[in-house]
């Protein structure tokens, strides 16, 4: 009987690490915007922020047109519908600013990263952290030796305030407000994010990472970054997000925009663990320069609804872009993701690797665009869509839209839906494994090819949320 | 009996259709009995009831791991209890390969949070896969993906070495194994034979128990055993074909 007491003892144990994104603290802030959206809540935000001008001006502009843009519901799920804007809490701060040292920030606040392992990863091996909390970052450091080389890794207000002259070059400019409803949503009310400029020719060799966390209900997160490579510069920039379990839904809507200049390279890392109230839909494009590279590795676990399809403008001759996805919908959850490459220069090429995990009754959707116009010669696009089913109830859709013309250009396009069998799982079982370990052996199995071209770090990291995952689906 | 696999008085079905009817054997642990039959008499079933398979219901009977009762436990804690079955049709894992595979399955029986000897560990699979004759390639080979017949064999033989079972079921281990691949495959299970383990070899020809020789050799007919003798009657049973257990059966 031994066995069945350790498989207890292991749930337990499995109890406990699943909260790790899942708790909260007691929420008390001396800056809330209140609940709703209207002008006065975009004032409000810019006056705490200290913002004049053109920002002010631009914020405005674009809650116009989100509120003039309908819902995108005619291709997209109507769930969408069920965001109730006007009970958003759109600014939440306690008033910080962040700070340089773990010590600084508030115990409460800190105790969470600490949960949440930021300030050990940091130890260990990265060149950066920023840690936002509902709104507002409140801790930010880098190494000194990249300081002194001129890289610049902070947030869109203090990007805004001290380095005005990059900042208002670029912002915007990837992803104007008008590209879609919730773009125009986050360029009304963003607060926090990252803006990091990497001078020429700096290679940054460590990750700088970024976590968000959401704390309070009802709220919003609209966090905006921003990531400006020069010329033959290098950068990894790494996103991960937590949010607590509440009843009600949380949206966290961001925009990021890269810049690769020519000869540059980006990687851009996203894991993100929602809890299964979050709507999160983002909007995440690129442009690559001549010689340039912008890689975007993008893991989807949890949240309600995912609506994310990372992009890049291929825009100078030879530019190369890449996004390797992995989308994991458990029961109760859609994960619309996908990629789009948008070909705008000769010898261009692109590449898509997206895998989809759908559990119980999730269901995942892979949703891609990859445009090579007929005036453009030498230019290659290869995507790859392959989903996973765990059990009967499980979907999968595929929607590849792919417009290339021209006879110099080629297209290579492989999907395939493949399914977890009860006797993979009973062989594995025999085998001694539990049936989550069998699951998650099988689901590591199926991502493994796509898991080993990310950094170390984060695909133990990937590894782990994927246990947590199978072993809380199987009853 | 505390050192021994017994089966008693087995009724099994896989929808409506009976398949083991008041089966009952008993291997004690350090023998190797061998289980021969026609087809579609219930050798697979009862190496799949032994392990748990879902598919199977159990009406009545028990079944014992040194004295602790198996029959309703999940197919993984049967295994961790003792009992291996090196399948006839191993399922394929795409992208787990076999080291992985075989130290998630050691994990599995160690303590939860117990380090894992990963040095130890590989100098024990290596060992072993050198006298199985495979290539140290297979290491990162996905399970049984792309496998021949006789590499799927050897694989489970591999694990069946690994994991140091109590009591191991081999089903039809010899199909699709030439004469080569049978030989090494047999090596590897005698080489196991000992005071620590029981075999049950579940095969339809006498030709494997030219090289694993049984101590036991009982014939099953029609969800149960009819016959049981020393090795001696896989012989026999060659000689005069299944014909002759059912004459025999008919003038009981």
């Amino acid at each position: 009987m031994a066995e069945i007491d350790e498989s207890q003892a292991q749930r337990e144990a499995i109890e406990v690490d699943r909260s790790k994104g899942d708790f909260k603290y007691e929420e008390n802030y001396a800056f809330d915007a209140g609940v709703g959206l209207t002008p006065a809540t975009i004032d409000y935000i810019a006056k705490v922020k200290g913002e004049e001008g053109w920002i002010r001006e631009f914020r405005q502009k674009s809650l116009k047109i989100f509120q003039d843009q309908p819902m995108p519901t005619h291709w997209a799920t109507a769930d969408l519908e069920n965001i109730k804007f006007e009970d958003i809490r759109y600014y939440l701060s306690k008033g910080q600013k962040p700070v340089r040292t773990w010590e600084e920030v508030p115990d409460d606040v800190k105790k969470t990263f600490e949960r949440l392992g930021i300030p050990e990863s940091e130890r260990k091996f990265l060149a950066g952290v920023e840690a936002q909390f509902d709104s507002e970052a409140v801790y930010s450091r880098m190494k000194e030796e990249l300081e002194k080389l001129g890289v610049i890794f902070c947030g869109p207000t203090e990007g805004l305030r001290d380095h005005p002259e990059i900042f208002r070059k670029w912002f915007g400019k990837v992803i104007p407000a008008g590209d879609n409803k919730f773009a125009a949503l986050n360029s009304a009310v963003f607060s926090g994010g990252s803006f990091i400029y990497i001078p020429k020719g700096v290679k940054v060799a460590q990750p700088l990472q970024a976590y968000f966390r959401i704390n309070a209900e009802n709220f919003g997160q609209f966090e905006r970054t921003l990531i400006i490579a020069d010329e033959g510069s290098e950068v990894t920039y790494m996103e991960g997000c937590t949010a607590p379990k509440f009843e009600t839904a949380t949206l966290h809507s961001a925009v990021v925009e890269l810049v690769a200049l020519k000869g540059a390279k980006i990687q851009y890392i996203t894991v993100q663990n929602w809890s299964a109230n979050v709507f999160n839909l983002v909007t995440k494009r690129g442009v690559a320069e001549e010689d340039a590279e912008v890689r975007w590795i993008d893991c989807n676990i949890g949240s309600r609804l995912t609506m994310k399809y990372p992009g890049v403008v291929l825009r100078g001759k030879r530019a190369r872009g890449e996004v390797l996805s992995i989308a994991l919908a458990n029961d109760g959850q859609h994960q619309d993701t996908g990629a789009k490459m948008i070909h705008a220069a000769d010898d261009t090429t692109s590449n898509i690797i997206a895998k989809s995990i759908s559990v119980g009754e999730g269901r995942s959707t892979y949703r891609g665009l990859v445009h090579i116009p007929k005036t453009l010669s030498n230019c290659r696009n290869n995507t790859e869509c392959d989903a996973l089913l765990i059990n009967e109830h499980s979907r999968t859709d595929t929607y590849p839209a792919i417009s290339v013309r021209g006879r110099k250009n080629s297209v290579q396009h492989e999907a395939s839906v493949s399914k977890v069998s009860a006797e993979q799982i009973f062989y594995m079982m025999q085998r001694g494994l539990s049936e989550g370990e069998a699951m998650s052996l099988a689901v590591n199995g199926f991502v493994n090819d796509l898991v080993k071209e990310f950094p170390m770090e984060y695909s133990v990291e990937l590894k782990r949320l994927i246990e947590l995952q199978m072993e809380g689906s199987v009853g | 009996m505390p050192d021994s696999l017994v089966i008693k008085n087995l009724n099994a079905s896989i929808g409506d259709r009976p398949i083991l009817k008041d089966f009952s054997l008993t291997v004690p642990k350090g023998e190797v009995h061998a289980i021969m039959g026609p087809n579609g008499t219930g050798k697979s079933t009862l190496s799949k009831v032994l392990a748990g398979h879902p598919d199977y219901t159990v009406q009545s009977g028990e079944a014992f791991i040194d004295g602790e009762q198996i029959i309703g436990l999940e197919p993984d804690v049967i295994a961790r209890a003792g009992l291996f079955l090196a399948f006839q049709y191993p399922s394929e894992i795409p992208g787990v390969t076999i080291a992985n595979f075989i130290r998630a399955a050691i994990v599995a029986r160690q303590a939860k949070g117990a380090p894992f000897d990963a040095k130890a560990y590989y100098n024990e699979l290596y060992a072993k896969m050198d006298a199985l004759k495979m290539d140290r390639k297979f290491t990162s080979r996905f399970v049984n993906e792309g496998f021949s017949g006789g590499e799927k064999k050897r694989c489970e033989i591999l694990q069946l070495m690994m994991l140091k079972p109590k009591y191991a079921v081999l089903d039809e281990t010899d199909s699709g194994l030439d004469i080569d691949a049978l030989r090494i495959v047999s090596e590897g299970v005698n080489a196991m034979r000992g005071p620590d383990t029981g075999f049950l070899v579940i095969t339809h020809y006498q030709r494997l128990l030219d090289y694993i020789v049984p101590d036991r050799v009982h014939i099953m007919w029609d969800g149960r055993i009819v016959h049981s003798g020393g090795k001696e009657l896989a012989l026999e049973l060659e000689e005069k074909g299944y014909d002759w257990v059912k004459q025999d059966l008919a003038k009981a």
